[in-house]
């Protein structure tokens, strides 16, 4: 009995992903924020119409209005590589949800430990890293259909994407896509987990979770390109993860990309496994008490 | 592999910080015995029952449960138990029906074994009619009945019960024992249960172990453990100051273990009615009255205070001294 390590990983996945599709309410809350911020910031924020408003005039200077827009998306492409920016902040937003998917992974462990599922858990012969790995995967699931829909959202708003893609390209660009997701949420979600592994304190948890969120999504290249940031920002933004997402996601989609691909895919597995790993070896040590 | 007994402690202590919440305890608990751990709140019994079910790691000495070390081989020991928590696990979120299939699939029970036990789990509990209702809805009998039945979707050997009454109504509290003993009978399913309802340790246990402080006292059957107390038991209350009473009986010959027990005077004596004449003489004699006087065999109560210095209702009523206790329990635990 009890052979087969999958067989309970599966059990346990499925038990969080039954909770998830049978509440939509969750996923819509969830998928509120990133809908606010394409649908408000991005088609608010223009920065197209900044420049090209066509209110700009220069006093002793007569320039016509055709070179200040073409100077305007001179400006645009050497920042944000496209002139587009609600498609730089689209792209953006499949790997945010991702993220905020995964912080929330850590409270779902606080709650079984609050309301004693955990210490039925714990007596099963179920491996310890599968009440984490459960938890993991659901998360990489949950992301995968959010990022779903917020990438059909974002293209019924407007974004656009390389149109030198052939369907089959494309195709395999949304494979690369979703292979990146599926590491960030690997990896993030056995981060929070592993943080409220001892915790039966959900406020302290979403203390935890509050404190990293802000700071991970202004430090990273979702909303401006890193080479805006001052110097002291840079290596948060290099080593943040959300980076390396984006990039890929642009890279593939819009067919900007700021470094290479092979390596942010290299960066990902490796943050990936590391913190899966943790998450597998501690949960051994600490999940249960004593 | 069988052993000579399901459960063998030995020597297993817990320490949470500077408290030793289980104190180097010894027993063995036999197959197809109903083995009862009787305490009050915050004795030792929960925690006892945690290391015995590798939720928590002993901090010194180990057990065999089912004959494998709970230490050393605690995957082996997880196949052949049941637990049923003194809280409620079950995911309220999810029907009965889930919550059963979803511990069978935890012990890689094939789908449609699993189907079946559960159907017949849940008749045995008389649930079947809330099998598809989401558990939050459950009343509190109704849940302590679901947990009985996941604790036992894999047909454990030994089933270990951690206060399965507590908080219920007294009706309820017969049909668990009810059902509890089914088991027995029919499954021949080896029991352990803590409980700190005394009634219960009396008439359901074969066999029953006082803890107190973490601490084993003693361990018998009920009928030697009240036959080790000795005759009945006398209670008096007297006007004016009870030590000169007591100073008088302890004069008395037949009369033992003369003590102020919360404001009333207990000792032993062979036989009570008999001894009460005598008694009510002697006393007046020293111009001592006596107020009230009470002749009891000995109860499982009477068994506990002979073994603890303490009655175990009282604890019952110091709700916050036992609080308080959990408080510094769950601080050293952190």
């Amino acid at each position: 009995m009890a052979s087969n390590p999958l067989h309970g990983l599966w059990t346990l996945t499925n038990r969080e992903l039954k909770k998830w599709y049978k509440a939509p309410v969750v996923l819509i809350v969830t998928l509120i924020q990133p809908i606010v911020w394409l649908a408000f910031f991005g088609k608010s924020m223009n920065m197209a119409s900044i420049f090209t408003n066509g209110s700009i005039n220069i006093p002793g200077l007569n320039i016509p209005k055709q070179i200040i827009d073409q100077i305007a998306q001179a400006y645009l492409k050497s920042t944000f590589g496209t002139t587009d920016y609600f498609s730089f902040l689209a792209a953006s937003m499949v790997a945010q949800i991702t993220f905020f998917t995964a912080m929330n992974s850590g409270m779902s462990i606080v709650w079984d430990r609050r309301l004693g599922v955990l210490d039925k858990l714990l007596t099963t012969p179920v491996p310890r890293g599968s009440i984490i790995m459960g938890k993991v995967l659901n998360s990489v699931l949950r992301s995968l259909a959010q990022a779903t829909i917020v990438l059909i959202i974002a293209t019924l708003l407007g974004m656009k994407f390389n149109t030198s893609l052939t369907p089959l390209g494309f195709a395999l660009s949304i494979v690369g896509v979703y292979a990146a997701l599926t590491l960030l949420a690997l990896g993030f979600s056995a981060l929070y987990l592993t943080l409220a592994l001892r915790s039966t304190n959900w406020q302290s948890q979403m203390a935890i979770i509050n404190l990293l969120n802000m700071p991970l999504m202004f430090a990273s290249n979702s909303f401006y390109p890193i080479k805006m940031m001052p110097w002291w920002l840079r290596p948060v933004a290099y080593i943040n993860p959300l980076t390396y997402v984006n990039d890929i996601t642009r890279g593939l989609l819009l067919g900007i990309s700021a470094f290479s691909i092979p390596m942010d895919f290299f960066y990902l597995a490796l943050f990936a496994m590391i913190f899966s790993t943790m998450g597998i070896v501690l949960s051994w040590r600490f999940l249960s008490e004593g | 592999m069988l052993g000579d007994s399901a459960i063998k402690a030995i020597n297993l202590t817990k320490r949470y910080g500077p408290i030793l919440a289980v104190d180097h305890i010894n027993f063995e608990v036999k197959y197809g015995e109903v083995f009862g751990f009787l305490g009050p709140n915050g004795a030792g019994k929960t925690t006892t029952i945690k290391m015995l079910t590798t939720v928590t790691r002993p901090t010194e000495g180990t057990a065999l449960v089912g004959g494998y070390d709970v230490v050393k081989q605690p995957a082996k020991v997880r196949e052949v138990i049941g637990v049923v928590p003194q809280d409620f696990t079950s995911d309220e979120d999810l029907t009965g029906w889930e919550n059963l299939m979803m511990i069978a699939g935890l012990y890689g029970i094939p789908k449609r074994e699993a189907k079946e036990r559960a159907a017949e789990l849940l008749d045995l509990v008389e649930l079947s009619h809330a099998a598809d209702r989401k558990v939050e809805t459950y009343s509190g009998g109704m849940r302590r009945r679901l947990e009985i039945a996941m604790g036992l979707i894999n047909r454990p050997r030994i089933l270990f019960l951690d206060e399965p009454t507590l908080g219920l109504d007294a009706q309820t509290r017969a049909a668990i024992w009810s059902y509890v003993f089914k088991l027995k009978e029919q499954l021949g399913t080896t029991i352990f249960v803590t409980t700190h309802y005394l009634e219960e340790a009396d008439q359901y246990c074969d066999r029953i172990a006082i803890i107190d402080h973490g601490r084993i006292l003693a361990i018998g059957t009920p009928r030697d453990l009240k036959k080790t107390v000795g005759g009945d038991v006398v209670m008096l209350q007297v006007a004016g100051n009870p030590e000169a009473a007591v100073k008088v009986l302890q004069s008395i010959d037949g009369l033992s273990d003369v003590r102020i027990v919360e404001g009333f005077i207990r000792f032993k004596v062979n036989d009570g009615s008999k001894a009460a004449p005598l008694i009510f003489d002697v006393l007046s004699k020293a111009g001592i009255r006596v107020t009230s006087i009470a002749i009891k065999e000995p109860s499982m109560d009477e068994v506990f205070m002979e073994y603890t210095g303490h009655s175990l209702r009282d604890e019952w009523g110091s709700r916050e001294e036992v609080m308080a206790m959990r408080r510094i329990v769950r601080t050293a635990r952190r």
